[in-house]
């Protein structure tokens, strides 16, 4: 294979990784979208509190350290114990449960049956509320994950790709990056495990219920509160997920939470109500981004990556404005 | 009662039992609009009973108050025997209170089946955690509830549009996997708001049949709201006529019919 396709290949490979982390931000987003009909503004920054409580707990950090220092005047940051990684992921995600049933108790159960916009506005406040509170807990630096995931490029995949070129063409073969293979398997097991539970179990039906018909589910006996607790969970321990590999990559720090915003146009191109669509939205975007900033990116000067997904929602919604999967019209939101 | 037994045995003398359920002094007003006044009537163990009236009468809303969407301001409900208090739709459906809906509220992007399915919501008890393992008790949950589904969907007929999502059905087909959903519940008590509305002569009487064949051979107790006299007068064993939230007439439907009060209700004499 000539050098110019297999670097075209590995383009397109590393659009697809990227697009997997896409994607599981976005299933957040759809998880919470099509039970309740609200757009959960918060998904991000669940995602940023999530990796914040797993590092927290992880290093056996005290939660609200500075609180307790600046009220008792002592000076206390550590219990001096490390938990392993499958603890504090199994903690984490109980943290999620909690703050799903908090979120249920305390904002949904009192803004039933209100205007979509209203939703949308209370989760802008969830989501200050929880970037406070993340940072009153764990505190603001700016953190490492180390639950035992690679790191680095696989140099397995690079050697073997390196024989495919010609050999006296000097090529260095392609490099991938083994923490994004680790997210897209994870992140392909959660879809499935997903659609199989949705599919096939009581509650996953319940929960396809609640997204249909609200009345027709309570006829049933469907509790919508305890859908509510269920959904927003899934979504929490997804948001956990996505927290723990983003954080891996580019450390746990509050921008974290901005990859929200680049949820957005793969929710728009795969539609906000089907899981399959925030999928391939996801990679969609992943690898158009990478393409474009290899192939035009250096004809229009480089750093297309931040605006290219963005202007490639803006043509789709011209053209398809329920997104590819979609039911609605997102005009709902 | 189990629907699956039901089916197969062949079908018993019709027997109506006592109160199943009472309704006492119930009103319901929505700010300053009274929808319900001061109504009692009971629903016997067996029967069918069917509310009537014209537009407006407060029918839906006694649904709607019977099933929990409503919480009436003033009055007392009595189910099997105890008084209840105000509880979520939710819990009535676990009490043994099913119901379909006037304008059809199936789960459209469901199939027929899982339509159905659902409907046996009441009767799977597993928690979260051995559905999510799937093999083991969930499993067998699953497999003992789907067979009950299965006599169901034999019951009515549509054993051809099983895996047809619902969405794609025709009317007449919707109101009958409503109704099947609704009958998966093997519920104490059937709501049935207006299971004819839009439906023409001949899926009128496909229903009708359906709706005699529930109580004949399953025992089920249905309360129904319907707008076709003709239809009502034939198949429910008393009826109670609504008008402008009051009550005008309870009884047979001789009785009914020959009310002056539900004659001048329904031929418009000016009050």
């Amino acid at each position: 294979m000539p050098v110019a396709a297999l670097n075209l290949v590995e383009v397109i490979l590393n659009g697809l990784m990227v697009g997997v982390l896409y994607a599981l931000v976005a299933l957040g987003f759809v998880l919470i979208f099509k039970a309740s009909g609200i757009f959960n503004y918060a998904q991000g920054v669940m995602a940023l509190f999530a990796a914040l409580t797993l590092v927290g707990l992880q290093s056996g950090q005290i939660p609200f350290a500075h609180l307790i220092n600046a009220a008792l005047g002592t000076d206390l940051h550590y219990f001096g114990w490390t938990l392993p990684a499958v603890v504090a992921i199994v903690l984490t995600a109980g943290v999620m449960v909690l703050l799903a049933i908090a979120v249920e108790r305390f904002l949904l159960r009192h803004l039933v049956n209100q205007e979509p916009i209203i939703l949308f506005m209370a989760t802008i406040g969830l989501a200050y509320f929880l970037e406070g509170l993340g940072d009153l807990m764990w505190g603001a630096d700016v953190r490492a994950v180390e639950i035992g995931l690679p790191q680095g490029g696989s140099l397995w995949f690079e050697e073997l790709t390196q024989g495919w070129a010609p050999a006296d063409s000097g090529y260095w073969g392609m490099y991938i990056d083994k923490l994004d293979v680790v997210a897209t398997v994870i992140a392909g097991l959660l879809v499935v495990g997903l659609t199989l539970f949705s599919q096939y179990t009581k509650t996953g039906r319940a929960l396809r219920a609640v997204a249909d018909d609200h009345q027709a589910a309570l006829s049933v006996g469907i509790s919508l509160r305890a859908i509510w607790v269920i959904t927003w969970s899934i979504a929490g321990i997804v948001a956990l997920v996505a927290g723990a590999m983003w954080g891996a990559k580019s450390g746990v720090q509050f921008s974290l939470s901005l990859i929200a915003l680049k949820a957005l146009p793969v929710l728009i191109l795969g539609g906000f109500t089907s899981i399959p669509g925030a999928i391939v939205g996801g990679l969609i975007i992943g690898v158009g981004e990478k393409l474009f900033e290899f192939t035009i990116g250096p004809m229009i000067g480089g750093a297309t990556e931040n605006w290219f997904a963005y202007v490639l929602a803006l043509v789709f919604l011209m053209f398809r404005p329920q997104g590819l999967f979609g039911e609605r019209i997102i005009e709902r939101v | 009662m189990t629907a699956a037994g039901a089916v197969v045995a062949a079908a018993p003398e019709r027997r109506i039992g006592g109160v199943l359920m009472e309704m006492k002094n119930i009103t319901l007003r929505f700010g300053g609009v009274t929808a319900i006044k001061d109504i009692s009537f009971d629903i016997r163990e067996g029967e069918i009973r069917a509310i009537i009236g014209p537009n407006g009468a407060g029918k839906s809303s006694m649904l709607n108050v019977i099933n929990g969407f409503y919480h009436p301001q003033e009055g007392e409900i009595w189910f099997r025997g105890a008084k209840r208090g105000p509880m979520r739709p939710h819990a009535i459906a676990h009490q043994g209170i099913a119901r379909t809906f006037q304008n059809i509220a199936l789960f459209k992007g469901m199939s027929t089946l899982d339509n159905i399915m659902t409907g046996r919501f009441t009767h799977m008890k597993r928690n979260m955690f051995w559905q999510a393992l799937w093999k083991g008790p969930a499993e067998r949950e699953e497999y003992a509830n789907r067979e009950v589904v299965e006599k169901i969907i034999d019951f009515l007929q549509i054993q051809a549009i099983r895996k047809t999502p619902v969405g794609r059905l025709p009317y007449g087909l919707q109101k009958r996997v409503e109704l099947g959903r609704a009958l998966a519940a093997e519920p104490k008590l059937l709501l049935l708001d207006e299971p004819m509305a839009g439906m023409n002569v001949e899926e009128k009487e496909d229903m009708s049949r359906f709706i005699l064949d529930v109580n004949e051979e399953f025992g089920t107790t249905i309360a129904l709201i319907e707008h076709d006299m003709g239809v009502v007068m034939d198949i429910s064993d008393r009826v109670v006529v609504l008008d402008y939230g009051r009550k005008i007439g309870d009884g047979t439907p001789d009785e009914v019919r020959t009310n002056p009060a539900v004659i001048d209700a329904y031929l418009g004499v000016s009050h």
